[in-house]
C-alpha cells in the first residue's frame, strides 16, 4: 500500500550514520517500536528538511507499520511538514499574551519586511527567495515575556520591531 | 497588607547567579543526596511520605499525588509500571516547567528517579513539547550525566535497582498533555484521548499497563518531600492545599514573570500588585484569567461568597473581592474558577474582552483533536462566532448563540478538553455580557469568512 501525499522531493540517498541514528531511537523503546514514529519523523524533517512519500515509507518499514500510520500523524502533529517551508523558520506565538504583547503586528511587521503577501492553507508564508517562512504557532510558554517567536530552534523573547529587523539580518 | 515574601523551594536556585544546569554545579547544592536518602527506604514508605504531604498534582487538575500513587497496589500488579513526566507545557498562561527544564532539569530527573524508584518503575519516558527543542537537549544531556554518575541505569549506587529514562518529544499538538492523548501519542499514534473508564493511566496505560503522569512540577516537588518529610511539606501552605507553587503572570501587568509562593500565601490582589508592579502604563484591572487559559475568566470587582474558617473551627461565610482571593486550590474552586496550571493572564480597561475571548476560542478549535463532536462542531463554532462579534460582523442573537453552544460541550466529550474549551466562553460571555451585547448591536451584518492567519 502506498501513502499518498504531494511529493517534490526527490529520493534522498540515507547515510549510514542516518540509520544507525535512527536505530539509536528506535532502542529508546524496547517495548514498542511503533513508538519511535514521532522521534524518526522529527529526526527526518531537522535532516531532510520536510515529509516526503519516501519518508513515510522508510519509517513505516523501518518500525512494521503500514504507510498510513505514519502519514495520519504528519497530517494531525502540527510541527510536521509536507512541504519545504523557508531555510529560516519563523514562528510567532499567536496565543492571548503575546497577542496582547503585539504578536499580530509582529507578524504583520514580518510578512511585510519580507515580502510575503500570501499564505497557504495552514497560515505559512514563505519569501520568495525561500529563505524565510514566517507563520502563526499556538502558546510557548513563555507568556511573561510576550510578543515571542522561534528561528527554527531558537527561542526570542520580548521581541521588537527593531530586533525583528535585525534577527532578519542575522539569519539572511 | 504587602504580598508575604516568595517561598523559593523548587525554584531556589533557579535564576542565582552562577547556577548552572550542569551536575557538578546540582551535586555542588546538595543534589542527589535526596536520592541517596530514598534509597534507604523502601518504595512503600516512600509513597506514604507523598500520601502525608498531601501534595496535590501541579499539571492542572489537582489531583492528590500520593492517592494516584496508591492506584497501583504492588502486591496485586502483575505487569510493568511506567511513569510519565508530562513535559508539555502548552496551557497558554503556563510557563513555569521550562524554567526547570531549562535551568534545573537535574532536579526534575532526581525527582523522577525517586518516583520511579517508590512505584518500582524501570522504565520512564519524559514527554516534552516539540517547541522546547532545546530543553529536550538539555534533558538528554542531564541524564547522560546522571547515568555517568550511576544516579541512573543498571543498578543504581548498588541498590540493585534499574531504571531508564528517555526524552520523548510532542509535535505541536495541546491535546498531547492530556494524560491519555500523552500515552497514545507516546505509543506512536494520533494523540486521541481514551475514554476513562476503563482507560484510567493506573490501570490501563502505556502499553495497557498501569502508568502514573506527573507534571514537572509535582515531580520535583517528590524530591523535596524526601529531603523534609511529608509531615514537615505539610506544614508549608494551607491544609489540603500544601506547599508551594509556582506561578506565573502574564498579560497587562508592570512585571510579569514566575514567582513561587506558599500555596495560599497572598492574595491576587497582592500577586498583582505588589509582587508584578500593578497595571502597566496606570490602566485599571478588567479581568484575570487566574489558572491557565482554560479556567474561568474573573471580572474586576466582583464579588464572590466563600466559607472562611475560623480560629475554633467554625465556618463562617464571607464576601471578598477579586483582589482578596487567595490563591489556593479550594478557594479558587469555591469561587468558580481554578488554580488549574498556575498561569495567571491579567487583561486591562484598554482591551476589548470580545477580541480576547476570540483570541483563546481560536487556540481551542485548533486544538480540538476532533473525536468528539460537541467538541470538534463546537470549539469551530465558538471561534466563528466570537471572530464574527470581535470583528464587527456579529448579531445580537450571537451571543446566546455562543452561550449555548457552550452549554452543550461540557460533560458530553471523551476528555476534559471539552470543559477547557467551553469554560472561557461562558465565563466570559456571563460576565461581560454587556460588552458582547455591544458588539452583536453594532455589528454589520452578514458575517465574512474568518481571516486570522491561519
Ligand atoms: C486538554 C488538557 C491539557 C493538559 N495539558 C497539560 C500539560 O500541558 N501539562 C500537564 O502537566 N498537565 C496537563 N494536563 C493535565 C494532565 O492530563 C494530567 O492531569 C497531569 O499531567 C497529571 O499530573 P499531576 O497530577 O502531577 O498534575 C492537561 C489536561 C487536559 C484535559
Ligand atoms: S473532548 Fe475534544 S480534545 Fe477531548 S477527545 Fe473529544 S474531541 Fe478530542
Ligand atoms: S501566549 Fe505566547 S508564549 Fe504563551
Amino acid at each position: 500500500m502506498s501513502a499518498t501525499c504531494h511529493d517534490t522531493q526527490d529520493h534522498v540517498e540515507l547515510k549510514p550514520e542516518f540509520v544507525a541514528h535512527a536505530d539509536e531511537l528506535i532502542s529508546h523503546y524496547p517495548v514498542s517500536k511503533r513508538s519511535a514514529s514521532l522521534p524518526l519523523l522529527h529526526f527526518w524533517q531537522e535532516t531532510h528538511g520536510y515529509i516526503s512519500n519516501q519518508a513515510v515509507e522508510w519509517i513505516a518499514g523501518k518500525l512494521g507499520l503500514n504507510p498510513i500510520q505514519i502519514l495520519e500523524l504528519v497530517t494531525f502533529y502540527p510541527m510536521f511538514r509536507q512541504h519545504p517551508a523557508g531555510k529560516f523558520q519563523i514562528k510567532v506565538c499567536r496565543t492571548l499574551s503575546c497577542q496582547l504583547g503585539g504578536a499580530y503586528e509582529l507578524r504583520e511587521h514580518f510578512m511585510k519586511k519580507l515580502g510575503i503577501t500570501k499564505v497557504d492553507e495552514h497560515g505559512l508564508g514563505i519569501s520568495a527567495d525561500g529563505k524565510f517562512s514566517v507563520e502563526f504557532v499556538e502558546c510557548l510558554a513563555s507568556c511573561g515575556t510576550a510578543p515571542v517567536i522561534m528561528v527554527n530552534d531558537d527561542f526570542y523573547e520580548g521581541v521588537s520591531h527593531t530586533q525583528a529587523d535585525e534577527l532578519i539580518g542575522k539569519y539572511s | 497588607m504587602p504580598a508575604p515574601a516568595e517561598y523559593r523551594l523548587v525554584f531556589k536556585h533557579i535564576d542565582e547567579p552562577g547556577y548552572t544546569n550542569d551536575i557538578e554545579c546540582y551535586q555542588r547544592h546538595g543534589g542527589y543526596e535526596q536520592l541517596k536518602k530514598a534509597f534507604t527506604m523502601k518504595g512503600p514508605d516512600i509513597v506514604n511520605e507523598v500520601k502525608a504531604s498531601g501534595l496535590r498534582g501541579r499539571g492542572g487538575a489537582g489531583f492528590a499525588c500520593g492517592v494516584k500513587w496508591g492506584f497501583i497496589d504492588p502486591t496485586k500488579n502483575t505487569k510493568p509500571v511506567y511513569l510519565i513526566c508530562n513535559a508539555d507545557e502548552s496551557e497558554p498562561g503556563t510557563f513555569k516547567d521550562r524554567q526547570i527544564i531549562h535551568k534545573d532539569p537535574h532536579q526534575l530527573i532526581e525527582g523522577m528517579v525517586i518516583a520511579c524508584y517508590a512505584n518500582n518503575v524501570h522504565l520512564s519516558y519524559i514527554y516534552i513539547r516539540g517547541e522546547f527543542p532545546l530543553g529536550a537537549k538539555i534533558l538528554e544531556k542531564a541524564i547522560a550525566e546522571a547515568k555517568a554518575k550511576n544516579f541512573l541505569g543498571k543498578n543504581i549506587l548498588g541498590s540493585g535497582y534499574d531504571l531508564e529514562i528517555y526524552v520523548h518529544r510532542g509535535a505541536g499538538a495541546y491535546i498531547c498533555g492530556e494524560e491519555t492523548g500523552l500515552i497514545e501519542s507516546l505509543e506512536g499514534k494520533r494523540p486521541y484521548p481514551r475514554i476513562k473508564p476503563p482507560y484510567f493511566p493506573a490501570v490501563l496505560g502505556l502499553y495497557m499497563c498501569p502508568t502514573i503522569v506527573n507534571n514537572v512540577e509535582t515531580l520535583c516537588d517528590v524530591k523535596h518531600i524526601i529531603a523534609m518529610g511529608g509531615a514537615n511539606y505539610a506544614k508549608i501552605g494551607k491544609p489540603n492545599n500544601t506547599g508551594t507553587r509556582l506561578i506565573g503572570v502574564s498579560g497587562d501587568v508592570a512585571k510579569p514573570g514566575y514567582y513561587e509562593f506558599e500555596v495560599g500565601s497572598l492574595t491576587l490582589g497582592q500577586l498583582i500588585n505588589d509582587v508584578c508592579g500593578g497595571l502597566k502604563n496606570g490602566r485599571k484591572l478588567q479581568a484575570v484569567i487566574p489558572g491557565g487559559s482554560s479556567s474561568k475568566v474573573l471580572r474586576a470587582g466582583e464579588k464572590y461568597k466563600i466559607k472562611e474558617k475560623q480560629a475554633d473551627g467554625s465556618m463562617v461565610d464571607k464576601e471578598i473581592g477579586l483582589e482578596d482571593i487567595p490563591m489556593d486550590f479550594d478557594t479558587m474552586a469555591a469561587i468558580g474558577s481554578m488554580s488549574g496550571s498556575g498561569g495567571v493572564i491579567v487583561i486591562d480597561d484598554s482591551r476589548d474582552i470580545v477580541s480576547c475571548l476570540a483570541n483563546l476560542s481560536e487556540f481551542y478549535a485548533h486544538e480540538s483533536c476532533g473525536q468528539c463532536t460537541p467538541c470538534r462542531e463546537g470549539s469551530l463554532w465558538m471561534k466563528k462566532i466570537t471572530r464574527r462579534l470581535a470583528d464587527g460582523h456579529g448579531r445580537v442573537e450571537d451571543v446566546a448563540l455562543l452561550k449555548s453552544v457552550a452549554d452543550n460541550i461540557a460533560g458530553r466529550t471523551i476528555c476534559a478538553m471539552g470543559e477547557a474549551c467551553s469554560w472561557p466562553v461562558q465565563s466570559f460571555v456571563a460576565k461581560f455580557k454587556n460588552e458582547f451585547e455591544a458588539k452583536g448591536r453594532a455589528g454589520k451584518g452578514p458575517a465574512v469568512a474568518a481571516t486570522n492567519g491561519h
